[in-house]
């Protein structure tokens, strides 16, 4: 499975946070299922979106990855350009802090992601100082660089967050990532705060910057319609479990898992022609709660077609149906 | 058809410590009974304010309503006394707001919440009310709604909440709906799951809906006329067929280009909207949007072109036709 061209291989990964309850000797009563048993692995050089609704898991899964929450079980094997693969989810300390050169995170909220107390020129290079790399003079030579790279202008050094519109700040941050050359980035939801016309200013700087630095992303995302077009294959989740993982235009065209063919069916296309023609599948109800998912199939609550016993009593098998197109459903 | 409400040269303004802010400048429209309108635009566009400013919800000071008409069943409500534009509101226009988390009270019962309306503005007592109210919840697809009317809104998923807000703009059977992004905070399916409610609401009862949104995906299926709004300009309004296959200003051209559809077979490169979104402060000389546009040309920065006929029931406001090509 762990051929040459894998950067990133997750097997079985789980994150569970524990509830507690009392003050002084807090006992833990239950947890929250946010991330249950996740396995698949990214290409170097391409992009994996991974979508879902909101609690679902994806940004916890992303995090996770990058070892910023430690994870329940399961693995993490990062491969990096040297050939050399490492078990991220053994790693702390110092080996660990050396592995987050090559891995960077793109935060969703342009605003909170940013220190306002620090100038552009200090957020982006404070990588820098931190992992030994540059120093005095180099450091700010390499941050107007960055700067230049991102579309701003290298002046800006000085100012303040404040001073920057929405689609801006979420440059500096993606400049802020791509300080240490990183080979791997996941970018949590990087447009969903932006204007529209905006979104797609910022989707156009992170796919140059990808053939540019031959960079890999993990793109987490919510909006079906931005993760097709910046995606090579997709992930939908759905209560912390992967339900269908395939290529992007073998998913769109051709979903198999019924939670995937509701989710698309869901997603308005700016087209009023196309849209009186089209037919929604309408779930019912909401997502379930992650503490306490429902036995079986996790879809099996909401599901147009599920069969009972079956799908409330085991759990779908993780099934390749060809092509690398994998489905977890026991009715395709 | 008789129109329902018209709105004419809607200017509003908030005053703020760096200066004036042009938040909506000279908005005319108008919607027919039955109709629904969607109003589409980027934040700070002036949508939400030319919409609040109709039902007078603009905080006065530091808003103010510099001027305009908005001749509602043939009264204006921008002239109307405080007492009577109460009974307009909920009563004859509902409205829902953008985050059902925080437009409903956290420490009323939803059947309250629910009944307050009902006996105000239709005189009911509280059992008919209640009963009322159950009926309410019910037709938004809220199950066993009768016991559920004694819930807080904390024990109520987003969905949920926002049915109950549908529910309680509807509660005195309004003619026209005003639906301010609900359903921005809300997930796909369930955003499905409210404009299906809406559409079935709209069908049954018959009342006009005045839309806002920055997604023109949704509008796509819901609207009859779309209207296009920029830096507190209406720059073009055609009806949905019409804007989403000819749209003809620069900026709606723009928009949809920008778009990535999920039906979209081809990889083709987003068309970006080079530049920032405009600044309020102080009316511009020119055209609002001449600094970000790809068609601009040396009038753009003179005169601010005024929204015209192009063809029938299609208006924009722009000196260049784009569908020449670029000019340079």
């Amino acid at each position: 499975m762990n051929n040459d061209n894998t950067l990133l291989q997750v097997v079985d990964l789980k994150k569970h946070f524990p509830i507690t309850q009392g003050i002084i000797f807090m006992k833990q009563i239950g947890s929250v299922k946010a991330v249950d048993g996740v396995s698949f692995d990214v290409r170097r050089g391409e992009t994996l979106g991974l979508v879902g609704e909101s609690g679902c898991g994806k940004s916890t899964t992303g995090r996770t990855i990058l070892q910023l929450h430690r994870a329940t079980s399961g693995q993490v094997f990062f491969t990096a350009a040297d050939n050399q693969t490492h078990e991220l989810t053994a790693l702390k300390g110092e080996p660990l802090r050396k592995m987050r050169r090559k891995m960077q995170m793109i935060f969703q909220d342009p605003y909170a992601s940013l220190n306002p107390r620090m100038t552009v020129g200090d957020i982006i290079g404070e990588p820098l100082i931190i992992h030994g790399v540059a120093r005095g003079k180099a450091v700010e030579e390499r941050v107007q660089d960055l700067l230049k790279v991102v579309g701003l202008n290298s002046l800006f050094a000085n100012r303040y967050p404040h001073e920057f519109s929405g689609g801006q700040r979420q440059r500096i941050g993606i400049a802020r990532a791509l300080a240490l050359n990183p080979e791997f980035i996941v970018c949590d939801e990087p447009i969903s705060a932006l204007d529209v016309s905006i979104q797609a200013q910022v989707v156009n700087l992170l796919e140059d910057l990808q053939s540019r630095f031959n960079l890999t992303y993990l793109f987490i995302a919510h909006d079906l319609s931005m993760v097709r077009h910046i995606s090579d294959r997709v992930a939908v989740m759905y209560l912390g479990v992967i339900v269908e993982l395939s290529s992007r235009d073998e998913l769109y065209n051709n979903p198999l898992h019924p939670y995937t063919k509701a989710l698309l069916s869901a997603v308005p296309v700016p087209d009023p022609v196309v849209e009186e023609k089209r037919q929604r599948i309408i779930l019912q109800g909401d997502v379930p709660s992650p503490v306490n998912p429902p036995s079986g199939c996790r879809f099996h609550t909401r599901c147009p077609i599920a069969q009972f016993p079956l799908c409330k009593e085991s759990r779908p098998e993780w099934r390749d149906m060809g092509g690398g197109h994998r489905v977890a459903c026991h009715l395709v | 058809m008789a129109a329902l409400l018209e709105v004419q040269d809607l200017r509003t303004q908030f005053q703020t410590r760096d200066g004036l802010v042009y938040a909506v400048n000279g908005v005319s429209y108008d919607l027919a009974e039955g109709e629904t309108l969607g109003i589409v635009g980027e934040s700070g566009c002036g949508k939400s304010v030319s919409v609040l400013s109709l039902m007078r919800l603009i905080p006065e000071p530091p808003g103010k309503i510099a001027s305009g008409k908005a001749v509602f069943q043939g009264k204006d409500l921008l002239k109307m006394s405080p007492d009577e534009i109460r009974h307009v509101r909920g009563a004859q226009i509902g409205m829902v707001f953008q985050d059902p988390m925080t437009s409903l009270n956290p420490v009323l019962t939803i059947g309250r919440q629910l009944t307050e309306a009902l006996e105000l503005h239709m005189g009911m007592n509280k059992q008919q009310a209640r009963q009322r109210a159950a009926e309410l919840l019910g037709m938004v697809g809220i199950p066993q709604a009768g016991d559920r009317l004694d819930d807080y809104p904390h024990q109520f998923s987003g969905g949920m909440r926002q049915r109950v807000m549908i529910a309680m703009a509807l509660s005195c059977t309004p003619q026209l709906l005003i639906a301010d992004e609900p359903t921005t905070a809300l997930d796909v399916t369930i955003q499905a799951q409210i404009i299906e409610l809406v559409k079935r609401l709209r069908d049954e009862l018959g009342m006009a809906i005045i839309w806002i949104t920055h997604d023109l995906g949704i509008v796509a299926g819901l609207a009859k006329r779309v209207i296009v709004m920029y830096a507190g300009f209406i720059i073009e309004e055609a009806s949905a067929k019409d804007l989403y296959a000819d749209p003809r200003h620069p900026y709606t051209l723009g928009l949809l280009g920008s778009l990535p559809r999920v039906d979209d077979t081809q990889h083709r490169r987003l068309v970006s909207i080079d530049g920032l979104p405009p600044d309020l402060l102080g009316l511009p000389k020119g055209c609002p949007f001449a600094p970000r546009c790809a068609f601009v040309i040396d009038r753009c920065w003179e005169e601010n072109p005024k929204l015209e006929l192009v063809s029938p029931g299609h208006k924009k406001a722009c000196w260049v036709d784009t569908r020449q090509g670029r000019p340079q």
